[in-house]
């Protein structure tokens, strides 16, 4: 096994055995953390390893979670079940924006607009429909049982979380290593130079957003289930979208662990600021902390590590590998 | 193999591309030449489907490939490469290349190992874990050579390779393209380097204002009035005859 691989299944083990000595809040924490990891993977597939950056992603978030919560509460289905249709809605939402801006041509700038503007559709479709009940939200009946996707001890909803953002890894790794994943680089490299050399570039964005999204779909239908209420702003709010964004690009975009580092990141420094703001009489009325240390973070990697906070792991590798030297 | 017939491309009022036509024929090296402007790379990118063109046709082997994606005529054994050379700048050379490799195999081992045969052929053997953003310019025109060639071509197209090389670099890669004919791939070159069309091309085409002005060997070309005018200006022949 090779270092980074032993490095894995070290990191691997600490995830498993952390709930087993932590305390619930840690745990909760921990928790947050890999779920954010996860939908951050799932906006890094395409926008970081295809370059089709979006400003919208919490559009496949909302339909996810409202999918399952739709299926669920409205017509009593179980809660697993509603998992894989709501994945497919998700995918099935990436397919029909990919379709309709890639067919318009649209690139950079214009499908990061478009992917918002569809979110913000999506938002106010769901505060206005009556099978979302509108602005009132749905709310989940509360019974704590395994079978209904629901748990009493936080340790479960913590294994699922760990679960998805391992499935997340192993998607992005691969990418990195078979064929599908080399040609989304290249068009997100050069996307003339792609189309020259036989890449089908629509077909390919196409197949790119229809997973991000039924990934990101995923990740709805458990939030959802974990807080048992979703409304028009907490599934299509554009502060997920940031949030999916921001994770990936503080990490490092288009790298396998860029999503999981930026969301441990983001995570602790919420954590520690609202800590901060609990203790410090002068930051009480600083609110929220975190958005300014976000801010001042966002800067400090957009002037001075464009790669994330995974650039900083890389270079130095890079140096003591004989190899490459 | 490839016979274009009677192109036109217009951009708003500029006819770029005004009824030209070219033949090339299996193993052939062809050229085509023309002043700056001349509409040479316009017609290219009409043919490898980056245009659609406004009238004419495209076949490639028999087959009608007029206006067709790129991909698919990548699929018929057709790749152009760029004149202003557009390197996956954040990815190794061998990643490149494998890129084009990939067109034929899906399998990641098999993509690596023809990488690495298409840069030995191009003289690349030792770049192979250098950036893309990293190359010169002699290298990049290079990697735009092996990318192409790794996707399996029977023709290729050149756009002004040697373009910014210095004497030995072009020398260097005049080899490279003499060998890529020897493995039995057709070539059609644009090309600004007088050098480079007469040691290689058999056969040239002279465009000039998007029309097709001369056809013939370099030598008939070189003393062709009508060419020798479009290069140096109205009344050059006469003075140069004289």
């Amino acid at each position: 096994m090779t270092r980074s691989g032993l490095l894995c299944a070290a990191a691997f083990a600490a995830a498993v055995g952390f709930p087993l000595l932590a305390p619930n809040y840690l745990i909760n924490v921990a928790m947050l953390a890999l779920f954010t990891a996860f939908i951050g993977q799932s906006w890094n597939i395409a926008g970081g390893f295809a370059g089709q950056t979006s400003f919208g992603h919490v559009v496949f978030f909302g339909t996810g979670a409202y999918t399952s919560t739709i299926l669920q509460v409205t017509y009593g289905w179980n809660a697993w079940l509603t998992w894989p249709v709501a994945m497919a809605a998700g995918g099935a939402v990436g397919w029909m924006i990919a379709v309709l801006s890639f067919r318009a041509g649209l690139r950079g700038s214009y499908f990061a607009l478009i992917t918002l503007a569809f979110a913000e559709v999506f938002r106010i479709l769901a505060n206005s429909v009556p099978f979302t009940r509108g602005g009132l939200g749905m709310l989940i009946k509360a019974d704590q049982r395994p079978e209904n996707f629901q748990f009493k001890d936080p340790i479960w909803i913590y294994y699922i979380a760990l679960m998805l953002c391992v499935v997340s890894l192993v998607i992005a790794w691969q990418l990195t290593r078979n064929r599908f994943g080399a040609r989304l680089v290249a068009i997100r490299e050069n996307e003339d130079a792609a189309r020259a050399l036989g890449i089908d570039v629509f077909a390919e964005k196409v197949k790119v957003l229809t997973l991000s999204g039924a990934m990101c779909a995923a990740g709805g239908t458990f939030y959802a289930q974990k807080y048992l209420y979703i409304d028009p702003n907490i599934a299509f709010g554009v502060d997920k979208s940031v949030e999916m964004l921001l994770v990936s690009m503080v990490g490092g975009a288009g790298t396998i662990f860029g999503p999981l580092v930026g969301a441990f990141a983001l995570t602790g420094i919420n954590e520690v600021t609202r800590w901060l703001a609990s203790v410090v009489p002068a930051l009480k009325n600083v609110q929220p902390l975190s958005l300014i240390v976000y801010g001042i973070m966002l800067v400090l990697i957009v002037a001075r590590l464009p790669n994330g906070l995974m650039g900083l792991y890389r270079r130095p590798l890079v140096r003591a590998n004989p190899r490459h030297v | 193999m490839l016979e274009v017939q009677d192109i036109s491309k217009s951009f708003g009022g500029l006819r770029a591309v005004d009824c030209a036509s070219l033949t090339v024929r299996q193993g052939e090296i062809v050229g085509l030449i023309g002043p700056n402007g001349a509409g040479k790379t316009t017609l290219f990118a009409t043919i490898a489907g980056f245009h659609r063109p406004d009238s004419g046709a495209v076949t490639f082997e028999g087959k009608d490939i007029t206006a067709f994606a790129p991909h698919r005529i990548c699929a018929a054994g057709m790749v152009r490469t760029f004149q202003i050379t557009q390197p996956f700048a954040k990815i190794s050379v061998r990643e490149n290349i494998m890129i084009g490799a990939y067109f034929r195999t899906a399998d990641r081992r098999v993509a690596a190992r023809q990488a690495e045969a298409v840069a030995g052929q191009v003289g690349m053997a030792g770049q192979l874990d250098q950036m893309g953003a990293d190359l010169t310019v002699a290298s990049r025109k290079r990697l735009e050579l092996a990318r192409a060639l790794a996707t399996g071509p029977r023709l290729l197209l050149l756009d002004e390779v040697m373009a910014g090389l210095n004497p030995t670099e072009v020398g260097e890669i005049i080899e490279v393209i003499k060998d890529i004919r020897g493995t039995g791939v057709t070539i059609l070159l644009i090309e600004h380097v007088m050098q480079a069309v007469t040691s290689l091309a058999e056969r040239v085409y002279v465009l000039n204002q998007g029309r097709m002005i001369a056809e013939g060997s370099p030598a008939q070309i070189a003393e062709n009035p009508r060419v020798v005018e479009a290069y140096l200006g109205h009344g050059a022949a006469k003075v140069l005859g004289a």
